[in-house]
């Protein structure tokens, strides 16, 4: 609170007392302030705030609709200061067609946010490079999160759009060789293999060195927040699977904990055991993908094989529990559907002795493979600084030096009483990526070991009537049962009114879920922040001045999911 | 003198060469996987290891729409990415089949949003329709089988289509060498 008020105090003297208009504590979290700001100060409030006060991290920037407030839109963003641990988040109000200045000379990474937010919302940026639609095609008209939008308003596109790249002045060695002396414009993707099917390269190159690249995303925006809105709580739950399909019981966990943070409640030990397992068995398979898959591109198809046969037998468990293969649903507001049985526990334990080796396995293959080295080693390089400034998280900003991993720096789910580690590194290039993930393996089963012995006995949700669904054999059987079955199905979970912003660390870092409630069944507004949004919006730097064939390999690392990227 | 050997014991049968180019396409299908979200992540389990549809003769997979005739469609089109599927389909050469992975390419799935499409047969023509979020592998094998045995029959609007083109060349080859004849 001292802290705060200090903020604040300090904020008031800087910018103007009447910059603040308002402050308020977060219900859950006590490291986190809000405060309202206006418009036209949110440059400097945010300059000041990451060059005197250490708010380094821009975690997300969204807008929030409101038809019947004067003042009908809200830009909201969340700042994060590591050394102590404090999060900001500022909102502005204010109404259409207002101007607000651009952090993105503060924050790199507010560049593909501050497009997001003018995407969806038409939020407009003043003094943004270049604010243009990223996530819905370049022919889309309106802003579909708006509430005025139907959400099934569909608006067919004819042909992809055509890129061009301003003039430059032709290059200057007067190199015999043809490929060296002009340059070439080429398109990658979005269905190429090397870009995963979803992704849109555009690179000017000099031979194969890259001059300019241009990344677009978007080819997978399914609409998972106007999804959000139309879904009451509870059935949002299958949607937020589909955002890092490479690990979803991570997203349902870090969903189903943003709900729970506001409602208030508290799953039981056992549920919170058992989401532990699955949370760090799926950031096994995660890695294991990423690996085998940048494997692919890089030739190494044994690799692939290695790490898809291990996939296999992690799916089995998941099938085991609860049906599906790969899209769990596992979660449920209140604790998990479904338990452990020994027989679980005893696969689940011959599981993790096979991992461990194909951890091993892939270790010895790649590490000490020179053509694996030559090809990873110094390629795709990002510095702490420029990682900070693209707001890394994850084992790509772990990578880079940035020791940040909210299961220690916050621990949730008990994630205190395992013993872990986290690794770092301060290479920052790809093999360091590499590396890290295969530790973090390591670390993973490590915790799933743990969690195995001590899993406590008892309840595996929460008995709160207006949270949870009645067991079936009660429904069947009386009357009080059957009718709270049957409010809860129509009205569905109504968390009080309010507003969240919650974090878990995902696979790829912090998987952040920003939920406006108006007090019904329905959220009324739904901010994914996907871990790889912001890290993959420095692509286009990292990459200048590279081989072709490196970025590449620097897409595979970075471990890009279009599911979360474009939501 | 030598003596005939009965048609019956030699090496031979007899088919029509219509069914054996038929049985050869069914039997080396060179999909195209067109993956986009998680179906294209289940589409890889299909081809690795564990269930790997080489056993069913389709699993030279090749990214290069001149090479292959099978598209999978695997995962959400959007809107965006329509006209990309569109020009990939047109660029694959005759015959070739479509095979929509999931529900979210058979009929947009659960998303009914404004930048999802709505089933991937407003794009291009499909063959088979492989149900489920993701469907398991054994679902797509079948999927697979099922296109084999209409490939089979020659039952598919793209053989068909393939074979009208043909009827048509020759009776105006026909016609040619009629008017060719009359002028001499
Ligand atoms: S059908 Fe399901 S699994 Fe397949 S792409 Fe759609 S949402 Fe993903």
């Amino acid at each position: 609170m001292e802290y705060h008020f200090q903020l604040v105090q300090q904020l008031k003297e800087k910018i103007g007392a009447d910059s603040i208009l308002r402050e308020e504590k977060s219900n859950w979290n006590p490291n986190e302030y809000i405060l309202t700001v206006r418009a036209a100060d949110i440059r400097k409030i945010c300059e000041f705030l990451k060059k005197q006060k250490g708010f380094l991290w821009m975690m997300d920037i969204c807008g929030v609709h409101y038809p019947e407030r004067e003042e009908n839109f809200e830009a909201v963003y969340h700042l994060y200061n590591k050394d102590n641990n404090k999060r900001i988040r500022l909102k502005v109000p204010h109404k259409e067609g207002t101007k607000i200045p651009s952090i993105t000379s503060v924050y790199k990474a507010a560049n593909w946010f501050e497009r997001e937010a003018y995407d969806m919302m038409g939020i407009f940026f003043e003094g943004h490079p270049s604010l243009t639609r990223i996530l819905c095609h370049h022919k889309f008209v309106g802003h579909p999160l708006r509430k005025n939008y139907s959400a099934t308003a569909n608006q067919v596109l004819d042909a992809p759009e055509v890129f061009e790249f301003p003039p430059m002045p032709p290059p200057h060695n007067d190199h015999e060789d043809i490929l060296t002396n002009q340059r070439t414009v080429l398109n990658i993707g979005p269905s190429h293999p090397a870009t995963h099917g979803t992704f849109r390269w555009f690179v000017e190159l000099e031979g194969e060195t890259i001059i300019r690249s241009k990344a677009e995303i978007g080819y997978l925006h399914r609409c998972f927040e106007k999804m959000a809105e139309t879904h009451k709580y509870q059935q949002l739950l299958p949607y937020t699977d589909r955002l890092n399909y490479l690990s979803a019981p991570m997203n349902n966990s870090g969903y189903c904990q943003a709900v729970e943070r506001m409602l208030g409640v508290t799953i039981p030990l056992r549920a919170q055991y058992i989401r532990v397992i699955l949370n760090e068995l799926s950031r096994v398979i995660d890695h294991l993908v990423c690996i085998g898959t940048t494997a692919v591109d890089m030739g190494a198809l044994t690799t692939f094989w290695f790490c898809f046969r291990q996939r296999e037998n992690v799916y089995e468990l998941f099938e085991k529990l609860c049906g599906n293969r790969m899209l769990t649903s596992i979660t449920r507001i209140g604790g998990v559907y479904g338990d452990l049985d020994e027989d679980w526990k005893r696969q689940c334990r011959g599981v993790l002795v096979t991992l461990r080796e194909t951890v091993e396995e892939v270790d010895k293959l790649l590490s000490n493979n020179k053509i694996w080295l030559n090809r990873m080693k110094d390629t795709g390089v990002v510095s702490k600084e420029m990682a900070v400034d693209y707001a890394f998280t994850g084992p790509c900003g772990r990578a880079s030096g940035i020791d940040y991993d909210i299961r220690k720096a916050e621990p949730y789910y008990d994630y205190d009483k395992f013993d872990f580690d986290v690794p770092v590194s301060t290479d920052g290039d790809n093999f360091a990526r590499y590396y890290l993930r295969l530790e973090e393996m390591r670390q993973s089963i490590r915790i799933v070991e743990q969690a195995l012995n001590k899993l406590p006995d008892g309840p595996t949700t929460i008995s709160n009537p207006l949270v949870v669904l009645p067991p079936k054999s009660e429904v069947y059987s009386n009357i009080e049962a059957l009718m709270n079955h049957f409010m809860l199905v129509i009205e569905g979970i109504k968390p009080p009114k309010g507003e969240i912003y919650s974090y878990s660390e995902a696979a790829n870092g912090e998987l952040g879920f920003y939920i406006v409630s108006d007090g019904t069944g329905y959220p009324y507004r739904v901010k994914v922040r996907p871990p790889c949004f912001p890290i993959y919006s420095s692509f286009e730097d990292v990459v200048q001045g590279g081989l072709i064939a490196d970025a590449v390999a620097t897409l595979g690392q970075f471990n890009v999911i279009a599911g979360e990227l474009d939501r | 003198m030598k003596t005939l050997t009965p048609l019956e014991q030699l090496p031979l049968f007899t088919t029509q060469i219509k069914a054996f180019i038929n049985w050869t396409r069914k039997n080396a299908l060179w999909p195209l996987p067109f993956g986009t979200a998680c179906c294209g992540i289940e589409y890889m389990a299909v081809v690795g290891s564990h269930y790997d549809v080489s056993r069913f003769g389709a699993e030279v997979v090749r990214f290069s729409p001149r090479q292959a005739d099978l598209l999978i469609v695997a995962g959400t089109i959007t809107e965006k990415m329509a006209p990309v599927l569109r020009q990939v389909y047109e660029q694959m050469p005759e015959p070739k089949w479509v095979l929509s992975m999931g529900v979210c390419a058979s009929s947009g799935g659960f998303y009914r949003a404004y930048h999802t499409v709505q089933g991937i047969e407003s794009i291009v023509p499909v063959d088979i329709y492989v149900p489920g979020c993701p469907p398991t592998p054994e679902a797509v094998i079948q999927g697979i089988m099922k296109l084999q045995e209409k490939i089979a029959k020659g039952d598919t609007p793209s053989q068909r289509l393939l074979e009208k083109k043909k009827m048509a060349e020759r009776s105006s080859d026909q016609v040619q060498s009629v008017a060719q004849g009359d002028s001499h």
